[in-house]
């Protein structure tokens, strides 16, 4: 999955190594048992292998705090998921607990992953801050908040109401919403059976488990199919006990699935942002319009429509030609200042809508590869299931034979 | 001939058995050939040492063998009192008890029932096998469904094919009268007088029995465990065709949700419509599966507790047969010692009786251990069989698809380097 594309990975060689339960006091003073992971940065074999930098341990929250700071500052890139936060999807016995060890080992291959992607994009592998969080243990915290992200960050009421009121957003971001919310559903839905169907085969396997101590049972009372009760009975142990294997297989591959479905969530952040500033370049085009429609007003007499001015003209009189003529000149000034919004505006959404669509255009290349070969490799990895299990009956049915003996 | 036949065997065929079961269990199993079907071959050739006896047993029946009955070709029939199903049942045979050496008639299961109540009455000192259970719920079993009619009839052949085996029972008049009468309404009045005159006979008995062999103690208590572990495998063979049945359910579900994404992707269709393909194969290969599981295991089982049923009733006959005996016997010695009277014809007809019961107790118990051995280790290959043929399916629809994905792969690789 590491093609190193970019100057960053070119460079170094990113592991989050290790994992370890930390305990502290939390935000509101209370204690808490929580994981942190270790990451290790080197310099590539070609530069010698050493360290570099502080190999910093992180916790989730700061992967989040890092996270959320790329989606502020490049909002026109479609950012890498993170692993879960919280265990779903699970069948009943997978454990939905945050501390389990399997959970952590699969939560520290997600956020490996999560760090080498963002290291492989073109633009994201070049923030400094990104930088600081693979290297530097103390003051990364206090940069990023010194970026003032937070300020530069949309609020939620401002985006949604402008999801909810945009005229005219581009149809292909249209379409992209629309596909990610497709892709969403579908991701779930699959996600969801997919528990469901290894929790009914768990059963399965589970119940064939009686089958050999039944058999070992049964081989007690006889005398000459005795071994060949108890040898059938080992088989059927063998058989039930392989479940967990092949169940924990599956799990890499719904992990791989996971992160498609929360990347549909980065989709949908992109297409948000669209709209936001297809929304804002609509409002100031209105907002020129009306200001245009003022001045016309103000210079021909006519009124239009109904304002507050005219009629309080009408009531106390015209206003004197001087007045006029300073509210014309400010009017112009204002005209001019949105006339350069506008024309910012519409800068700002073509540049915008160039950027996302070539990230988009990526992503579509990058997802059509990696779901296809996680189709594959779960191909693979049911026909080595097959073989396994099927090999495991076969000697269960020469065994009893012991034809060799009779030679 | 026939040792000319077997000593062919032996030469050729058994070393390659060998030369197959000794790559399968040295090395890796061959990749294309299923190391069950090695198994089935050896089974059909019986050459496992622990079936030695039965070899023998079987070769003599095959040099003897002058009675073949089949049960087959079962059809309906609709009166205006009842609609009930009819098998046909054919026999060949050399032997002068029978008249010709064809026959063919149709039988139901009340006959059928008749002719075992018939075997049991003038057979007591034999083990008669057990037809399939006579009532099914109304409700719950569609009696006239094909999958019924089909398991009924197995179990009825396999009756019939053992009472023809069996060295006493096949020469049976009412065996005799089963498959070459036309009609068989006549001897039912018969059936019912004989009936009550053997549960008189046996109410006279009434004699306590003092101690029994070891011998017949040690089956007693072989029956009531197997009947035990039976009784569970039953009920884990049940177990496992409902989790089966729920797996189906929602694998199906899963397989459909595939296709449904696949709607809404281009590049990914054919991957996304090749997993769904392969998942509605794998539970059609499960449906199957289950459903042979249901109609071989089970009715096998169930064959078995009836028989154990039967065996424990022969083996209480036989107790109160030695007690009537022993009783008889002491009653004898007491009247002898008082009155010098000679031991009476009676005691020595009920030591006779004894003795045969004991006599045919053992060889039925023989022949019905080696026919145990032989069905259960054809059912457990046969269960093995299957779902490694489950496995095999599932496996090639796979292996299919990621052929195919390859492929499609290379092609586009070579499209982009041409373009």
């Amino acid at each position: 999955m590491v093609e190193r594309e970019t100057a960053l990975l070119k460079k170094i060689d990113i592991n989050v190594a290790e994992s370890e339960k930390r305990s502290g006091k939390n935000t509101v003073n209370m204690q808490e048992t929580y994981t942190v992971y270790l990451i290790e940065i080197r310099w590539v074999v070609e530069r010698g292998g050493l360290p570099v930098g502080d190999s910093p341990w992180r916790r989730y929250s700061e992967f989040e705090l890092l996270r959320t700071y790329l989606l502020v500052t490049y909002p026109f890139v479609v950012i890498p998921p993170l692993p879960e936060k919280r265990a779903e999807f699970v069948w009943h016995k997978l454990s939905a607990d945050n501390l389990d060890p399997d959970f952590v080992e699969r939560r520290r291959l997600g956020l490996e992953n999560f760090l080498i992607r963002v290291a492989s994009h073109s633009v994201l592998s070049k923030d400094k801050i990104f930088y600081q969080f693979l290297t530097e243990e103390k003051g990364w915290r206090e940069a990023v908040l010194e970026t003032g992200f937070q300020d530069k960050a949309d609020s939620r009421l401002k985006s949604l109401s402008a999801t909810l009121r945009v005229k005219n957003p581009d149809k292909s971001f249209t379409d992209l919403k629309q596909y990610s919310d497709e892709l969403n559903s579908a991701i779930s839905h699959l996600l969801r059976v997919r528990a469901k169907v290894a929790d009914r085969m768990y059963g399965v396997y589970k119940v064939h488990g009686n089958y050999g101590r039944i058999f070992s049972e049964w081989s007690a009372i006889e005398k000459e199919m005795g071994d060949g009760l108890q040898s059938a009975g080992h088989h059927m142990d063998t058989h039930s006990a392989s479940v967990d294997d092949i169940l924990e297989e599956e799990e890499h591959y719904a992990d791989q699935l996971k992160e498609y479905l929360f990347y549909t969530d980065a989709l949908r952040s992109v297409c948000r942002k669209h709209e936001l500033i297809q929304y804002e370049l609509e409002m100031a085009v209105l907002d020129l319009a009306s200001k245009k429609q003022q001045r016309e007003e103000l210079t021909t007499g006519a009124v239009r429509v109904f304002s507050l001015k005219g009629m309080s003209s009408k009531l106390f009189g015209q206003e004197s030609p001087e007045q006029r003529e300073s509210r014309l000149a400010a009017l112009q000034q204002s005209i001019q200042a949105s006339e350069d919004a506008v024309l910012d505006k519409n800068q700002e959404c073509r540049e915008f809508m160039r950027m996302s669509w070539e990230e988009v255009k990526r992503f579509k290349e990058q997802k059509d590869r990696e779901l296809r070969e996680a189709l594959i490799s779960y191909a693979i990895m049911q026909i080595s299931m097959c073989k396994k299990v099927g090999d495991n009956m076969g000697t269960a049915t020469c065994d009893p034979h012991h034809v060799t003996r009779t030679m | 001939r026939r040792a000319i036949w077997w000593v062919y065997i032996y030469i050729y065929i058994y070393p390659t058995i060998v030369y197959i079961e000794v790559v399968l269990t040295n090395g890796k199993p061959i990749e294309t050939s299923s190391p069950a079907s090695a198994s089935s071959l050896l089974n059909r050739l019986q050459l496992d040492d622990d079936l030695e006896a039965d070899t023998l047993d079987l070769y003599a029946s095959t040099e003897t063998r002058d009675l073949f009955v089949t049960v087959d070709d079962p059809k309906k029939h609709v009166s205006t009192m009842e609609t009930y199903i009819t098998y046909r049942v054919s026999t060949k045979t050399s032997r002068i008890e029978f008249d010709l050496p064809e026959y063919n008639l149709r039988r139901r299961y009340q006959d059928f029932d008749w002719l075992r109540m018939k075997l049991e009455d003038s057979q007591p000192t034999h083990l008669i096998p057990p037809l399939p259970e006579k009532f099914v719920m109304k409700g719950v079993v569609d009696r006239f469904s094909e999958e019924f009619v089909e398991t009924r009839m197995k179990a009825l052949d396999k009756f019939l094919k053992r009472v023809a085996d069996h060295p006493v029972l096949s020469f049976n008049p009412h065996l005799n009268a089963f498959l070459t009468a036309k009609d068989l309404n006549k001897r039912q009045g018969l059936a019912l007088l004989t009936k009550v005159g053997e549960s008189v006979k046996q109410a006279a008995g009434g004699y306590k029995l003092r101690a029994r062999p070891p011998e017949y103690c040690v089956m007693g208590e072989y029956l009531d465990t197997f009947n035990q572990k039976l009784g569970t495998m039953d009920r884990i063979a049940q177990r496992i065709l409902k989790e089966q049945t729920e797996y189906l359910v929602e694998l199906r579900e899963y397989g459909s949700v595939y296709a449904g994404w696949a709607g809404s992707e281009d590049a990914l269709t054919r991957p996304l419509e090749g997993v769904a393909g392969c998942v509605s194969t794998c539970c059609g290969a499960m449906e199957d599966l289950s459903e042979g599981m249901s109609q071989e295991l089970l009715p096998v089982l169930r064959e078995y507790v009836l028989y154990i049923e039967s065996m424990k009733n022969v083996l209480k006959k036989r107790d109160q047969s030695q007690a009537e005996y022993e009783g008889r016997l002491e009653a004898a010695v007491i009247r002898k010692q008082e009155e010098k009277t000679p031991v009476p014809v009676e005691v020595e007809k009920c030591q006779d009786r004894v003795e045969c019961f004991n006599a045919d107790l053992k060889a039925d118990w023989e022949r019905w251990q080696s026919n145990k051995r032989q069905d259960f280790r054809q059912l457990l290959t046969s269960m093995a069989d299957k779902n490694i043929n489950y496995f095999e399916k599932c496996q090639s629809a796979w292996e299919s698809l990621v052929s195919q994905l390859q492929d499609d792969q290379a092609e586009n690789t070579n499209e982009t380097n041409c373009d």
